[in-house]
């Protein structure tokens, strides 16, 4: 290419023997290209997989973190705006054995209420509680299992979160002990749940979500909760169930329960919500 | 020959602004992953399922 402005033309006649090399040179070349466009490749493919990796581990959590937190902070702010109807506003320590409230069915997909977990740390945000069990639900919130009792009712409550990964709200769910608090919010009041025993089942054991968990035919008398996450941590080859019981009923009026107090819960509906006490 | 190579040969300017528009170039492929290629690719890998039911994957 830069023949016209070189000397090299009429010294050419001494050099006849460059040509012969050519072909072998091509062909080298043309290899040594193809390897390099193989290995860069290669590295785009391996910086994509940790690219992946980064978002699954680190930006899931950083999204549905935010996004968790602006829903229950919406549903806190109404519930604290417009106190509930159905639980009369002056409410005495009797009222405390009477039924809990029922729940109106909640829509799928729609969040209805706000779990607390103290035992989770102060630095566990509170979670939506969402309606249904699809990917979808589940980067929502915690997921309410369709057909199983909406909180307060007899039977067995039940919801799913993720260990791992979409804000992870049940990464700590192992550290629960028996007669930890699980406390359920909703527009009514607080339902504060004890946990009571944890097992590890294998994926397809939905009789832990039955009414009464493990015997899918009795009749519930008992209100439970149950909570299912992943387990091992980062694998999906068992799952972690945790099941507890209804300890009692907060209504809203009474202010945000003592189990709450010194948690991120509590927080956001102290000073809106009346009768606070904290 | 190179594929970045190539790339950076056909970005305009000095090598400032060379510098520049590849990063912007790089940080567009990372929106784009994160935005639409991994939240669809997310649902086929195996790590996530938390239901009992064994069908969902979360």
């Amino acid at each position: 290419m830069a023949a016209p402005t070189t000397t090299a033309p009429p010294t050419s006649p001494t050099s006849p023997t460059p040509p012969p090399a050519r072909p072998g040179r091509r062909a080298g070349r043309a290899l040594a290209a193809a390897t390099s466009v193989l290995g860069e490749l290669l590295l785009t493919a391996g910086a994509l997989l940790l690219l992946f990796v980064a978002w699954q581990l680190w930006w899931t959590d950083v999204v549905a973190d935010r996004e968790q937190a602006v829903v229950t902070t919406a549903l806190q702010e109404g519930w604290a705006a417009a106190p509930a109807t159905t639980v009369p506003p002056a409410t005495d320590p009797a009222a405390a054995s009477a039924p809990p409230p029922a729940l109106a069915a909640p829509a799928e997909g729609e969040a209805f209420a706000v779990v607390h977990v103290p035992r989770f740390g102060a630095g566990w945000q509170p979670r939506p509680v969402v309606e249904g069990t699809s990917a979808d639900d589940l980067e929502a919130g915690v997921g309410h299992y369709p057909g199983t009792a909406l909180p307060g009712e007899v039977g067995n409550a039940a919801f799913a979160g993720h260990r791992n990964t979409y804000g992870r709200p049940f990464h700590e769910i192992a550290e629960l002990e028996p007669g930890d608090p699980v406390v359920v919010e909703t527009a009514e009041g607080w339902f504060v749940y004890r946990a009571t025993t944890a097992e590890v089942v294998r994926p397809r054991d939905v009789d832990v979500v039955a009414p009464v968990p493990g015997d899918p035919t009795a009749v519930p008398t008992e209100r439970l909760l149950t909570l299912t996450a992943c387990h091992p941590v980062g694998s999906a080859r068992e799952r972690y169930v945790q099941h507890a019981a209804l300890d009692r009923f907060v209504p809203r009026a009474a202010g945000v329960p003592p189990e709450l107090a010194g948690t991120a819960g509590a927080a956001p509906t102290a000073p809106t919500s009346p009768g606070a006490a904290a | 020959m190179s594929l970045y190579g190539a790339l950076w040969r056909v970005l305009p300017g000095p090598t400032a602004v060379r510098l520049l528009l590849a990063a912007l170039l790089v940080a567009g492929v990372v929106a784009v992953c994160f935005t639409w290629v991994f939240p669809a690719v997310a649902p086929s890998v195996p790590w996530n399922s938390s239901t009992v039911d064994g069908t969902a994957g979360g």
